[in-house]
């Protein structure tokens, strides 16, 4: 009997072990995600304005959503869990922030009924109707929807970069800066940025070699 | 003959189109007799093609500092 009991008190003794395993393997899981602000606007500014830019196609209102998105993140950062990555929490926030943006303008029905007009050129015309049908065979949907999941893949390679590479290879690349006024801006020659560009441009096609070339 | 590392920078240059005629006529010379610079030369141009189609938007230097000065007082 005495035996019996010493036997019960070990397994109890194993079953809260094991509990106690499991929360330490939890407690070490917790810190893989952590949010560091400070390199939020670095990191993600950029993907989550493609991201926005996507949504909303207006370069000034997706700034304003990205930058709100911060602010919600900086706000609710307590309540960050640690579950997701950084990237994905704030993904997250911004989906909120685009819908309550197209909630904002549509809010006025007045507003909505002025944009189901039409435009005066198709009016003209007779079977104005039977145009606006979506078209079935159509493929354009699709390839907007794979452009947008390319530039994302882009964006999140970019930001594996170096931070100096990055910054040249989007000055060069996106925005279309001239050689001689990145040069005189970042305080560097020619070949440095040609160097720089080279690495950036490998290291990319490394990085999208795996799923779109 | 212009080294494998010239021809790079030079296809990288065309890929902003920033060579000259010159430097466009060694690189069509060094992709004839190298083994490897071709393969680099298309998945280049493969990735300025990329690049143009994905349409990539990107925030300044300026408005991210701005962003990040705005976020540093809100904190």
């Amino acid at each position: 009997m005495a035996a019996l009991k010493f036997i019960q008190k070990e397994k109890k003794f194993q079953v809260v072990s094991s509990n106690s395993i499991t929360f330490d393997s939890n407690e070490k899981r917790m810190p893989v995600h952590q949010l560091n602000p400070d390199n939020w606007v670095d990191a993600y500014a950029d993907y989550l304005f493609n991201f926005a830019v996507a949504r909303v196609s207006d370069a000034e209102i997706a700034k304003d959503l990205v930058q709100e998105t911060f602010f919600a993140g900086l706000k609710s950062a307590k309540n960050y869990k640690g579950d997701a990555a950084e990237r994905t929490w704030l993904i997250a926030i911004l989906k909120r922030k685009v819908i309550d943006h197209y909630r904002k303008i549509n809010s006025n029905k007045g507003k909505a009924e002025v944009r189901m007009s039409y435009s005066s050129s198709s009016d003209s015309e007779g079977d104005w109707l039977e145009e606006r049908v979506a078209d079935p065979f159509s493929t354009l949907e699709n390839s907007v929807i794979e452009n947008e999941e390319l530039g994302l893949a882009i964006q999140s390679c970019i930001s594996k970069l170096p931070k100096k590479q990055a910054q040249v290879f989007a000055m060069k690349t996106i925005q279309g800066v001239s050689t001689e006024d990145i040069c005189n801006e970042l305080g560097i020659n020619p070949s440095n940025l040609w160097v720089m560009i080279h690495r950036a441009r490998t290291a990319l096609m490394g990085c999208l070699n795996d799923n779109w070339y | 003959m212009t080294s494998c590392e010239k021809a790079a920078t030079i296809c990288n240059k065309t890929q902003y189109r920033e060579a000259s005629f010159i430097e466009k006529m060694k690189l069509q010379f060094h992709l004839l007799m190298c083994k490897t610079c071709p393969d680099f030369s298309k998945q280049n141009s493969k990735l300025t093609a990329l690049c143009d189609k994905a349409n990539l938007k990107a925030l300044s230097e300026q408005e991210k500092l701005k962003m990040k000065e705005q976020l540093q007082n809100k904190s």
